[in-house]
């Protein structure tokens, strides 16, 4: 069975929700203090999955994501190389992938990981946003993204705004790095909303990396663990009464989890 | 060494976006062009020229921004540059979480004169006048708080940019214990010393102690017969110790005929009554005792909560006010028991218009000028944002409430729900006992002037580097740090005693309060971790610097805690130790400055009889003319600031977070801002809590009484519709009064504590924690400079609280499917006295408050109870504020479809069409069913009043009045956007 590190400490506070989904997906999940990964005390290694959850790490000070970033490239950048090159799974989920942006892994185009490509920058509001969206996943390889069409869940975060120069752009298209963008779809609709909810380039709600063993996305699939988080779950029970239909337990995120759980089966 | 390291973006920058936007709204707002935002980082210290670039790497993001060392960032053409930074000793957390990057980069700790500091810069193209620009500066800073630098072009090429500055704090005074001669005192002497506060050597003078005579006799009485005076710090801790704030004598103290006071007679005297009847059911678990109050959530688990209110700091600085309160009452709950988990907050707040522009000023001669009713708005709105979204905690459930009287002194309400382990391996967590020969230790912030008595300083000395002390900053990302270690790792490992938080106070009262459990202790004050040297010792026991906690610890394991806590970079320190002398100690320099005993500090302060009057007064009702089509006053009702959309609160404010939203904050495809909310706490569980609140400030002047029956129903009848259940369900009170030193308003107040007593018991729904505010008046200077003094409305906040079993079968309130059958139940009476119709046709506020008939409407929520637990209700609202017309208008626009309504029959006594659609009756509820369960659901009804009204249609809200004649017939398109509109700018 596969084991699961989910990131915490210094303001990350979406552990609990990521591990919940690593374990209805089946797998094991241990939430790991960052200091307890630099002093030695556990061992990245010993994990085949890394989650780095979201979160507010440092407060967003000096970027979201960044003052994290450093953290682990002073300490943990030759466990982290190593993980990601022994074709492990990563994920870094709204935060987490702020963090994996500075860091350099995500994209980490042309075997330059360490070197920042791509940037997510603060909203069109500039605001700190908390809504659901629809987001339709690209055909690409990743382990992370198969077999999910189009799946809602929430955002919540004041810089999620993804930019990049033309050429990384270009590069990341066409080598088939874009794993999802935030599309019109059935919350949008529902509740009159614009699909976009950031001013992403290209609507570009997450990335892989050329490997596409990891994977980060500004949205949160673990928070869309369950049927009663969705945000017309009361109108969809209305609906599947009418239609004697039972009402489901769990929620769309949970793919995200169970591909990753599965492809260590 | 001072390096400034200027970042700043090089594609679009929203933020600069965004504040255009924001100042094209002012008179000269066309002239703006322009906007740049360029962040500083301001760096004293040595740093060689490689570090400084390493570290400008490190602070931007070379995709995005560009970094530039020791000059100016060049920007597009500008006319005035605004700098605004930190004044000396006011919390800068992104300088200190710089400060933690470089020491981690460099591996180096910081000097004790190295130091970083964060600022900002906004670059303005537009041809203004200077004094256009200073007032933008005094616009986007708080001057409490903050220093504005105001360059124009040429200044700026001239001097080559802006100025290093170093916002360090430096006391260069001896630090030392002062003796208060009080035995000698006159009366009158003692009096000034109440008021104005200790004397100073140069006669100036400390700030208010607000002990009031009797008080400072029974002081000077004591010290008489130790025949010594007491020292500074001994007169500071009683003043804590014995402040309304903390011993809350207006509620504790005998009062008419009521020996015990109000307290203990009618909010306890109900919870004892509530739980000795429902014996074997009693579900309470810990009340008023702790820092929250607990109650059963399963086998395992229990629920805290508490509500706290931090309005005088909001006033003054409403972003840090506010971001203070949530993230201080976050450390209620963390420092419930043994340590709660924070798993939800939710917050309320009372200002007045955001749109009145008069001025008000604290001094004469138009000088310490207001924040106005929308600076303080929006700033109380960040300040929750930043600490409830910073901590990870979600924020579902709020409110926002406006009346002209809060404009003096908003309220602004924050609370906080838990979940603790009923036991761990060891024992009962939700009980705690430092114990004789443990460690005193605080852990989280560090110490500074912070919060002192919020005494007054004059700007002259702010320059001269003095820190400011009356306002405070929160720190989320420290606290989360502490609250993480305590409650997710050292509870459970048996590491301490007991814990509290460190709040209004600070050392003196914490340590003070625990001192209690083991009747005594001994404290060093020079061992307290300071943010900055040269605080006197009285400062440091009464400071009220955010993010700390006092604990009690064994002295084997102080070893495994410290180390604990260092590695998740909480610092820890030993302070002293808890004994069992029956004194406080205190010890500075090696001599002792403090020794009082615990009794006389605690127990020490004089009684006080209140007394109360109370007059019942008669508004006249407005006489309206009466109208055939209401369309028109249904539209401006949906408008109005107490009813329309808080939309964009409840998307700035994360209610998703920890995964446990199950009915949100914005329902159905209009996004209706619901009463109430739902959330499951833990993940594997289908059981839930339901959260909701009401309160009726607008019936407080008519009849205190039954503002506060309505507002126990309506937060009671709040929760029943989204499914909870009266078998487990509590209360919580918070009452924030004007004037309490007037009798007639000590007599509001105990007609609305008597009402609290008879509703919570008819429920059976007990109060489990409280807080209460007495002194919200603001006496001050209008517009014209005319002296005035506006006291809010007697206002009290009543929260509800239920835990359900199974989230799956609670309630939303938009309208589902279209030929779903409309009911009304529970009777309408022209009760209109204080309504929002009232308020906004504005001929008086009328007499007619609504009357709570308990025992009948307590079936009816039990019949809802009933028809929700056999899944029989498809949307369900409780009709609250607007009454009737407003709750139905909002189900249609959540669910994006329209109804038709017939008001013939309409249960209850009702004559006029106005009254019908907006009476504020209490105890009413909408549902709407599916037609094949009609048999069933009138069934289950059997015995209440009720009606079927209409149903579910298309496209307009269609209503046909008493008489069966159209009253009105709107679409709901036109509806959603009227109710949007009010606050579609914020």
């Amino acid at each position: 069975m596969s084991k699961t590190l989910v990131l915490s400490g210094y303001g990350l506070n979406c552990e609990q929700e990521t591990k919940q989904g690593f374990e209805l997906a089946g797998g094991k999940a241990d939430i790991v203090h960052i200091n307890d990964l630099i002093n030695g005390t556990i061992k990245l290694a010993d994990y085949q999955i890394l989650a780095v959850p979201g979160g507010f790490s440092y407060g967003d000070d000096t970027g979201s994501g960044n003052a994290m970033a450093n953290k682990l490239r002073n300490h943990l950048w030759t466990d982290l190389v190593e993980f990601v090159e022994e074709k492990k799974l990563a994920i870094g989920i709204c935060n987490g992938f702020q963090i994996l942006v500075n860091l350099g892994i995500l994209p980490g185009l042309n075997n330059k990981a360490g070197e920042r490509q791509v940037a997510l920058l603060h909203n069109n509001t500039a605001r700190y946003t908390v809504r659901w969206i629809d987001l339709e996943f690209q055909k690409i390889k990743s382990p992370w993204t198969q077999n999910i069409e189009t799946i809602s869940v929430p955002i919540a975060h004041g810089e999620g705004r993804f930019f990049a120069e033309p050429e990384i752009l270009k590069s990341l298209k066409a080598k088939n790095l874009i794993a999802c963008k935030y599309v019109q779809g059935e919350i949008c609709t529902m509740q009159n909303l614009e699909s976009n909810p950031n001013g992403s380039m290209e609507d570009i709600a997450g990335i892989t990396n050329e490997q596409g063993n990891v994977f980060g996305l500004m949205p949160h699939p673990d928070r869309a663990l369950y049927f009663t988080q969705l945000p017309h779950w009361n109108l969809l029970k209305a609906q599947f009464k009418l239609a004697e239909k039972p009402l489901p337990k769990y929620g769309p995120g949970l793919k995200v989890f169970q591909n990753a759980v599965n492809y260590f089966k | 060494m001072i390096h400034r390291i200027e970042v700043k973006s090089k594609h679009l920058d929203t933020r600069a976006e965004v504040r255009k936007k924001q100042l094209e709204q002012t008179d000269f707002g066309k002239k703006i062009q322009q906007i740049e935002i360029v962040d500083v980082y301001t760096l004293e210290g040595n740093f060689s020229e490689k570090e400084l670039q390493q570290i400008a790497n490190s602070l931007h993001n070379p995709v995005s921004e560009i970094a530039f060392i020791n000059q100016p960032a060049q920007v597009n053409q500008f006319d005035y540059a605004i700098e605004i930074g930190y004044l000396p000793g006011v919390t800068d957390n992104i300088g200190n979480t710089v400060q933690e990057e470089i020491e981690d980069l460099l591996k180096r700790k910081f000097k004790t004169e190295e130091h970083a500091y964060s600022s900002q810069i906004t670059f303005i193209q537009g041809k203004l006048t200077e004094q256009e620009a200073i007032q933008i500066g005094n616009g986007l800073a708080n001057p409490l708080i903050q220093r504005i630098h105001i360059k124009n072009f040429e200044q700026f090429q001239k001097q080559k940019g802006m100025n290093k500055i170093v916002p360090k704090v430096k006391l260069s005074q001896e630090t030392k214990v002062d003796l208060v001669k009080i035995l000698e005192m006159t009366d009158l002497e003692l009096e000034e010393l109440g008021k104005k506060g200790i004397q100073n050597k140069d006669s100036s003078r400390r700030g208010p102690l607000a002990l009031s005579l009797d008080y400072l006799k029974t002081i000077q009485a004591y010290f008489k017969e130790l025949n010594r005076n007491p020292t500074d710090i001994e007169l500071e801790s009683l003043a804590q110790t014995w402040s309304e704030h903390c011993k809350h004598t207006i509620f504790a103290g005998p009062i008419d005929e009521l020996d015990k006071g109000l307290y203990k007679t009618y909010i306890k005297g109900a919870t004892e009554k509530i739980r000795k009847e429902k014996g074997a059911q009693d579900f309470c678990i810990s009340v008023f005792t702790d820092n929250s109050g607990a109650i059963d959530f399963d086998e395992n688990y229990a629920i805290t909560h508490k509500v706290e209110t931090h309005n005088s700091p909001s006033a003054l600085d409403p972003f840090g006010g506010a971001i203070t309160g949530i993230v201080g009452v976050n450390r209620d709950c963390i420092g419930f028991g043994l340590g709660a988990k924070p798993v939800m907050n939710q917050y309320g707040f009372c200002f007045g218009d955001p749109k009145d522009a008069q001025p008000l000023y604290k001094g004469a001669n138009f000088t310490q000028k207001m924040l106005s009713p929308k600076q303080i708005m929006l700033g109380v709105i960040q300040g929750v944002n930043a600490g409830g979204n910073q901590s990870g905690i979600p924020t579902p459930q709020g409110f926002m409430y406006f009346d002209s009287r809060y404009k003096g002194k908003p309220l602004v309400f924050v609370g906080t729900v838990g979940l603790i382990p009923k036991t761990n391996k060891y024992k009962k967590l939700h009980e705690k006992k430092a114990n004789s020969g443990e460690y005193v230790v605080v852990i989280g912030g560090r110490v500074g002037k912070d919060g002192i008595h919020g005494a007054t300083f004059s700007s002259e000395a702010m320059d001269a580097g003095s820190p400011v002390t009356a306002v405070q900053i929160g720190d989320p990302i420290t606290q989360k740090k502490l609250s993480d270690a305590i409650v997710k790792e050292a509870r459970d490992l048996e590491l301490y005693s007991s814990i509290t938080d460190n709040g209004a106070g600070g050392l003196s009262c914490s340590i003070a309060e625990m001192a209690k459990e083991s009747n005594g202790c001994f404290v060093e004050l020079n061992k307290v971790p300071l943010k900055y040297p040269g605080l006197q010792p009285w400062e440091i026991w009464i400071s009220e610097s955010q993010e700390r906690m006092t604990l009690s610890i064994p002295k084997e394991k102080w070893e495994k805690f410290e180390e604990l806590m260092n590695q998740r970079g909480v610092e820890a320190t030993i302070i002293g130790e808890f004994m069992n002398t029956g004194k406080c100690e205190v010890m500075f320099n090696g001599k002792k400055i403090m020794e009082l005993d615990l009794e006389f500090l605690h127990n020490g302060l004089p009684k006080k009889q209140l007394k109360t009057t109370y007059t019942k007064p008669n508004f006249p009702e407005p006489l309206i003319q009466e109208k055939e089509n209401l369309n028109s006053d249904l539209l401006k009702m949906i408008q109005r600031l107490n009813i329309a959309s808080y939309e964009f609160i409840s998307k700035q404010y994360d209610h998703e977070v920890q995964g446990g939203s199950v009915q949100k904050p914005l329902q159905g495809k209009g996004r209706v801002n619901s009463n109430a909310t739902v959330s499951k706490p833990l993940l594997d569980s289908d059981k839930g809590v339901v959260l909701s609140q009401a309160l009726y400030p607008g019936y407080s002047e008519i009849d205190s009484y039954a503002m506060a029956a309505c507002a126990i129903d309506t937060a009671i009848r709040n929760v029943i519709c989204a499914g909870a259940n009266l078998k487990k369900m509590a209360l919580l009170d918070n009452f924030c009064w004007c004037s309490p030193t007037e009798s007639e308003r000590l007599g509001q107040l105990k007609q609305a504590v008597k009402a609290c007593y008879d509703y919570a018991t008819v429920y059976g729904a007990p109060f489990i924690s409280g807080k209460d505010s007495m002194f919200n008046d603001f006496k001050g200077f209008n517009e014209i400079g005319e002296s005035v003094k506006i006291s809010i409305p007697p206002t009290l906040l009543v929260t509800s609280i239920g835990v359900i079993e199974n989230c799956e079968k609670t309630i939303s309130l938009d309208f589902k499917t279209e030929n779903d059958l409309i009911y009304i139940i529970g009777e309408t009476f022209e009760e209109l006295g204080g309504s929002e119709y009232y308020r906004m046709i504005e001929q008086g506020l009328g007499n007619s408050v609504p009357k709570v008939n308990g025992e009948k409407n307590k079936q009816i929520y039990e019949k809802i109870e009933q028809s929700i637990e056999k899944e029989l209700i498809t949307s369900a609202q409780s009709i609250g504020l607007g009454g009737f017309g407003i709750a139905v208008t909002k189900m249609s626009i959540a669910g994006q479809l329209g109804c038709e309504i017939s008001l013939h029959e309409l249960p209850g006594t009702v004559f006029r069409n106005e009254y019908a659609l907006f009476s504020e009756s209490q105890g009413r509820i909408i549902a709407t069913i599916n037609p094949e369960n009609k048999k069933e659901f009138e069934q289950t009804l059997k015995g209440i009043a009720f009606k079927e009204i209409g149903k579910v249609t298309g496209n307009n809200v269609k209503i046909n009045g008493l008489n069966g004649k159209e009253i009105a017939n709107i679409p709901v398109d036109e509806l959603t956007q009227a109710y949007k509109k009010t606050s579609r700018d914020y």
